[in-house]
């Protein structure tokens, strides 16, 4: 049986450890703190949190300014409104002037499931990785999660973490692991096709590749949870070894990590890649399993996508 | 419709919003159900539509810009005849029409889609200012809420209303105290709204939002104003008014009820029936 874990109340844990050592974190919500659990720092460090009401732009206005007065500014809300809206606040004063605000935004993707499209937001990786001096990440599980809250905080510049609604199996474990930043693990060797998968679908890629082993395909599975910037070695190294590449988000094809793999490769080693992911649809209200089936994104639609590709 | 049969009508739509949301096991009861009187009336009073002809030259305009509040609407439209009331089991399951926030092309009667606070009130004045380029007689009406009032573009959508005179908009705000996190007080105050709103050039009324009377002479007070200005209704709500439990708290803001909360909701919205 696997173990889940939400992966944005590790956020909010790890929020309250480093609140606890760094009186210079500020963190911002806009009326979502209990969805995104920067709650648990409100409850802890009541000065030091922000809530900013429904007011996106704005919150990512004043993070500007805290950070440019030398805080560090952990700044939350959806995905949708954060990353969405304030797109262009994000791009002109907090990218451009390389300021301290991480953008660690939840509820991306379909997961979000009922609230319906207005509330899925599968095109924030694009949006952000398209801005200079932005670093955008995506974990897999629970520990990778606070891995990377630590390393932003310790971090100088702007930075994106996408994090979801639904819970997220456990795929690492303590002793093994440990954060690279700009690293793409190889979670598993093969050598017919790489998997290259970030957030929820690393463990549906995972699935994939263990079922498919039992049919004699040989899979290889990559966590890109660094997406900007991206860890080109091992991608190219996956790239000559298997020859054939799919990658697997929750996200539109447009712009996210499929592209960035296919702009990497088409650049420096072309070989086949499918992308799998949104395809450039909006989503709409359903239950998460219910949606990654819809829009072809299950552990039974990777077997299928490998299978065709492979003959 | 007379005062009883609102009030009747009124009780009916609060207990549609509880079934649906339940039935959905997510969704927004506490804002959709201090809407009811306010978005009752506009329907069976004021607003003119044709549920078999959405598109006509003739309607109304009506937005919810507070598109969580779904539940509201969709009662009320399948009351209307857009939609059998039987659809409002379907509410947020995979292929329904009824979208966990109100769409535009699924759902036909349904002007432009909502869920992202604050556009569908500038959407509404956008539409105002066409339908009055043109010399055009309808109207148009949009429901906000209080904590959406938080929104940067409401305040830039309030300016150009009354720059461009704009007298055939009539936004409603549903000012029941609360928002997500809590009260809109305490998270990011927005008082005094109606002299915000009047300090932006806006003819404002301050009603009671559950009083039916005061609803009727608030749309009939913009209907025969003749001062010029975007007419506003600030409707002082309970959230979650109807159901004790729901009431006057954020607890029930995106929350569908436990089997027996529902129970319990439902008894008190029966009993007050009789
Ligand atoms: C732009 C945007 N930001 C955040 C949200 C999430 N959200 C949905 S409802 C809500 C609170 C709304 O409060 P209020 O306007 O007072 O509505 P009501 O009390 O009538 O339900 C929030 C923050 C959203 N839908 N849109
Ligand atoms: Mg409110």
């Amino acid at each position: 049986m696997k173990k889940y874990l939400a992966l944005r109340e590790i956020y909010g844990q790890k929020l309250v450890e480093l609140g606890k050592n760094d009186e210079n974190i500020f963190v911002m919500d806009a009326d979502l703190s209990g969805s995104t659990r920067t709650v648990l720092f409100k409850n802890q460090f009541p000065d030091r949190h922000f809530n900013m009401g429904i007011a996106e732009c704005n919150m990512l206005l004043f993070a500007a300014g805290a950070a440019i007065s030398g805080k560090t500014v952990f700044a939350s809300s959806f995905a949708m409104f954060e990353t969405g809206r304030a797109w262009e606040i994000i791009r002109n004063t907090i990218a451009h002037d390389n300021l301290n605000v991480k953008i660690v935004s939840t509820h991306a993707g379909i997961s979000v499931g009922e609230d319906g499209y207005s509330h899925q937001a599968n095109e924030d990786i694009a949006l952000m990785r398209a801005i200079p001096n932005m670093q955008v990440l995506c974990p897999a599980d629970a520990l990778e999660t606070g891995a990377m809250i630590e390393y932003a905080a310790e971090t100088k510049g702007p930075m994106y973490i996408r994090l979801s609604r639904e819970t997220f199996p456990v795929l690492f474990q303590e002793e093994s692991y440990s954060f690279t930043p700009n690293q793409a693990k190889v979670l598993k060797d093969g050598k017919d096709v790489t998997l290259i998968a970030c957030g929820r679908m690393v463990d549906f890629a995972l699935e994939a590749s263990h079922k498919l082993e039992d049919e004699k395909i040989s899979v290889r599975v990559l966590n890109a949870s660094s997406i900007k910037p991206m860890d080109s070695e091992a991608i190219i190294e996956s790239a000559r070894k298997t020859k054939l590449i799919i990658t697997c988000e929750e996200h539109s094809i447009i712009g996210g990590l499929g592209s960035a793999v296919i702009e990497l490769l088409s650049d420096s080693y072309p070989v086949k890649v499918i992308r799998m992911g949104l395809k450039d649809v909006f989503g709409q209200s359903g239950k998460p399993q219910e949606l990654f089936k819809f829009y072809e994104l299950s552990t039974e639609d990777i077997i299928k996508t490998v299978k065709e590709n492979l003959q | 419709m007379d005062r009883n049969g609102l009030e009747k009508q009124c009780l009916e739509v609060r207990r549609l919003i509880v079934k649906s949301v339940y039935e959905a096991g997510s969704g927004h009861p506490g804002g959709s159900l201090s809407g009811v009187e306010l978005l009752t009336t506009l329907f069976e009073n004021f607003l003119k539509f044709d549920p078999k002809n959405p598109k006509s030259d003739s309607r109304d305009y009506f937005i919810l810009s507070k598109g969580h509040c779904a539940p509201l609407l969709y009662s009320i439209m399948a009351f209307k005849g857009y939609f059998p009331v039987e659809e409002l089991k379907t509410l947020r399951k995979l292929g329904s029409r009824l979208q966990g926030h109100p769409d535009a092309l699924k759902l036909p009667g349904i002007e432009v889609s909502t869920g992202s606070l604050g556009q569908g009130f500038g959407v509404a004045a956008g539409i105002a200012l066409s339908l009055k380029i043109d010399k055009k007689v309808n109207k148009v009406y949009a429901l906000l809420g209080d904590g959406e009032l938080q929104e940067g573009t409401v305040w830039e959508t309030a300016m150009a209303a009354s720059h461009f005179k704009l007298d055939n908009f009539c936004a409603v705000i549903d000012s029941n105290k609360f928002q997500i996190d809590g009260s809109v007080e305490t998270v990011m105050g927005v008082e005094p709204i109606k002299q915000k709103f009047e300090s932006f050039g806006w003819e404002c009324v301050q009603i009671n939002g559950h009083d039916l009377k005061q609803v009727d002479e608030a749309y009939q007070a913009f209907l025969s104003h003749k001062s010029g200005k975007p007419f506003l209704i600030v409707a002082d709500t309970l959230k979650g008014k109807g159901v004790s439990f729901m009431e006057n708290t954020e607890k029930f803001h995106g929350k569908a009820p436990s089997p027996e909360e529902f129970e319990k909701a439902m008894i008190e919205l029966g009993e007050k029936a009789l």
